[in-house]
């Protein structure tokens, strides 16, 4: 009898702070694993956002650095161009990319740095408590959408994968999901090509992930899956964006 | 035969194994872990094909499965 | 052109001394008065195979020094007064996660967009944190262009050593005055950095951070960070004197005022005077004893300054009201001159030396 499923070597063996059933964990062992077959873990350095994933650093066995709100390109950037030959990623949420980051992450990949960008797209603010994110759907209620975002008052929510697949700089870049285990094998294929295309050299890597937010949802974690495929989902269609080698 | 074998002290109870689980063996257990939660458990372990999809889509690695 | 003399720019001596001192990376936005440095820098670092990279904003500048500093590299940036403003958030986390780095800030008159005419108007964000948090830069006020020299190579040094972002606190007049400078033979210093986010290779994981959770753990580290500026204040006090022995109006001033005021003490003796000139190279640390110790012997001081009175705050704490403390200043970008400040000199002693 072998053994056909455990731990990556890559993710640290301790109880990670996230909620039950959040889906920051499912991701993190995605990337865990990820930087398991490609051998990287010894010259990967990540780079932790502010959010909930802002503990990250525990949880990854990979040199660190822990980035201010929405600057994790930028600190990413400033670590490649010392390390050109080291694997950077970030990994951060949706208030801290889409919102506070905006023009870090369009700059980082307009000028298609070579780095890695995890993109955890939950829809709400999780860390501070539910409040609406630059992503929070029309209509849905959060702390500080009590009656639903209002898109004529909050705007639209935004599509960061179809708006940066525009920029020339970009050489991959996915929306996937890990509400289900087809969706969950599929997003780590496409975290895999995130990562390949750094270590090719061919340019700025992104995979956006569809993820849970049970607490701030208030659903429970199976509910939470579903509504990731009920109204994320349709408003966030899945599939690659770009993949190298496509010319513009 | 396959197995699943729980890290019970890191399971946070989400249930989403046992949803997940196309032999929907899996359970919580009346028992409360160390972290305060009811931990998942598998009574029938001989209908277990070691599929490994409450692996994949635990959150807390809290499974490891034998085949 | 080691050991020779050069004409250069304040600001592009301070990329050729970063260059010199080992600086690897560079990153900054441009802003008058100080885009003579990256343009400078734009053309020299890639000569040396060194990485200039034009931010796209002075925050994501300082994000990138804080990146590549936390890979143990040299690196550096600079700006002018609001775009320093904007770097804040950035300077804080790297005091915090005690980054070292070299930030240059050739001040421009404020608030808001101000003017691009020269200030030190930015006295007080330089050495009292300028960010959220209890924090210090070390700031090195250079007064000449070879200063400017001397200085940002001692500023990288000083950086490795403290793990501490050090400023170098220049004026626009400093920035795009020509004097001939002198670029010395010498070795950067080498502080090793095990520290670094290098990748883990051959050890554990290191984590480059300012996040303590455990309030017991944040204020062990805010203790950890106020005894490293307290050795700081003991031993790297740098000012200069002159004509300041028998002083009895001594004049405090930094950068290009103590230039001027220099000429104005000159002036002041000339008419039976006796002033003196005292002229703080590390406005922080402060050199609060040598200030107090000079005011021994003074009837009064006068801190001359480009801004409405920011370090006079300084030289009346380290004067402690055994002496009466007058301030003299201009803003907006004007510059006093030495017969403006000699005038004060003499209004000084006509209230304090006369009786
Ligand atoms: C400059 C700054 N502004 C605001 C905050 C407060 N803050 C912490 S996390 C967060 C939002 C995080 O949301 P998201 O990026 O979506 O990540 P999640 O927690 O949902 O994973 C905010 C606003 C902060 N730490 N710093
Ligand atoms: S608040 Fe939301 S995003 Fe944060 S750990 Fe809990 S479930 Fe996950």
């Amino acid at each position: 009898m072998k053994v056909v499923f455990e731990r990556p070597r890559a993710l640290s063996d301790v109880t990670t702070h996230y909620c039950p059933g959040c889906t920051h964990g499912i991701i993190h062992r995605l990337v865990a694993e990820v930087i398991d077959e490609l051998g990287i873990l010894e010259r990967t350095i990540g780079v932790a956002p502010v959010g909930c994933a802002v503990l990250a650093y525990n949880y990854l066995e990979c040199d660190w650095q822990q980035a201010a709100h929405g600057r994790a390109p930028a600190v990413a950037t400033g670590i490649k161009r010392a390390l050109p030959d080291r694997v950077v990623f970030t990994y951060q949420g949706d208030g801290d990319l889409a919102s506070i980051g905006t023009a870090e992450i369009v700059h980082a990949a307009n000028r298609g740095e070579r780095i890695t960008v995890i993109y955890v797209n939950n829809a709400i603010y999780g860390m501070t408590g539910g409040q609406m994110a630059p992503t929070t759907l029309e209509g849905q209620v959060t702390a500080t959408s009590p009656r639903g975002r209002d898109i004529k008052q909050a705007g639209h929510p935004m599509r960061m994968a179809e708006m940066l697949a525009t920029l020339p700089g970009v050489s991959y870049l996915a929306r996937v999901a890990v509400n289900k285990p087809a969706n969950i094998m599929k997003a780590k294929k496409a975290i895999k090509q995130a990562f390949m295309v750094q270590i090719d050299d061919l340019g700025f890597g992104m995979v956006e992930i569809l993820s849970t937010c049970p607490t701030n949802w208030g659903l429970q974690p199976a509910k939470a899956m579903e509504w990731v495929d009920e109204k994320m989902i349709p408003y966030y269609p899945l599939g690659e964006f770009k993949v190298p080698g496509e010319v513009k | 035969m396959p197995k699943v074998e729980f890290n019970v002290d890191r399971c946070k109870g989400c249930e989403l194994c046992a949803v997940f689980c196309p032999q929907k063996i899996i359970k919580l257990s009346e028992g409360i872990n160390k972290l305060g939660y009811h931990p998942a458990t598998v009574k029938e372990m001989e209908k277990c094909t070691g599929c490994a999809i409450c692996a994949r889509v635990c959150p807390d690695c809290v499974i490891k499965v034998y085949k | 052109m080691l050991g020779e003399k050069v004409l250069m720019k304040g600001n592009e001596a301070i990329g050729e001394a970063a260059i010199r001192a080992g600086c690897q990376l560079y990153f900054a936005y441009p802003i008058t008065p100080q885009s003579e440095l990256p343009q400078y820098l734009a053309r020299r670092m890639p000569e040396e195979g060194r990485v200039f990279l034009q931010a796209e904003s002075e925050i994501a500048a300082i994000n990138m020094v804080y990146g590549a500093a936390g890979t143990g590299a040299r690196v550096m940036t600079s700006s002018s007064s609001p775009g320093i403003s904007l770097k804040q958030e950035g300077i804080s986390y790297i005091a915090g996660a005690e980054l070292p780095c070299v930030i240059v800030n050739i001040v421009r008159g404020g608030p808001g967009l101000g003017g691009i005419q020269p200030a030190q108007s930015d006295y007080f964000q330089a050495t009292k944190g300028g960010g959220h948090g209890d924090y210090r830069l070390i700031v090195l006020a250079p007064a000449s262009v070879q200063e400017m020299v001397d200085l940002t190579i001692l500023a990288f040094d000083l950086a490795d050593q403290y793990r501490n972002p050090v400023m170098i606190l220049g004026d626009g007049v400093l920035g795009q005055m020509m004097e001939p400078v002198e670029f010395k033979d010498f070795e950067p210093v080498k502080i090793p950095k095990p520290w670094a986010t290098t990748g883990r290779k051959g050890r554990e994981k290191n984590i480059i951070n300012s996040l303590y959770l455990d309030p017991t753990k944040l204020e062990e580290h805010n203790w950890h960070l106020q005894a490293k500026y307290r050795e700081i204040a003991e031993k790297e006090v740098r000012y200069d004197t002159y004509r300041s022995e028998d002083a009895e109006v001594l004049v405090v001033a930094y950068g290009i005022t103590a230039r001027i005021a220099r000429t104005a003490v000159d002036m002041a003796r000339a008419q039976g005077i006796a002033a003196g000139l005292l002229r703080p190279i590390t406005l922080f640390p402060f050199p609060t004893e040598a200030i107090a110790q000079a005011a021994e012997g003074a009837k009064a001081l006068l801190t001359v300054e480009l801004s409405a009175g920011q370090m006079v705050e300084d030289v009346r704490l380290a004067v402690n009201g055994k002496r009466p403390v007058y301030f003299y200043g201009r803003t907006g970008g004007m510059m006093p001159t030495p017969e403006e400040i000699c005038r004060e000199i003499v209004k000084v002693a006509g209230k304090e030396v006369a009786e």
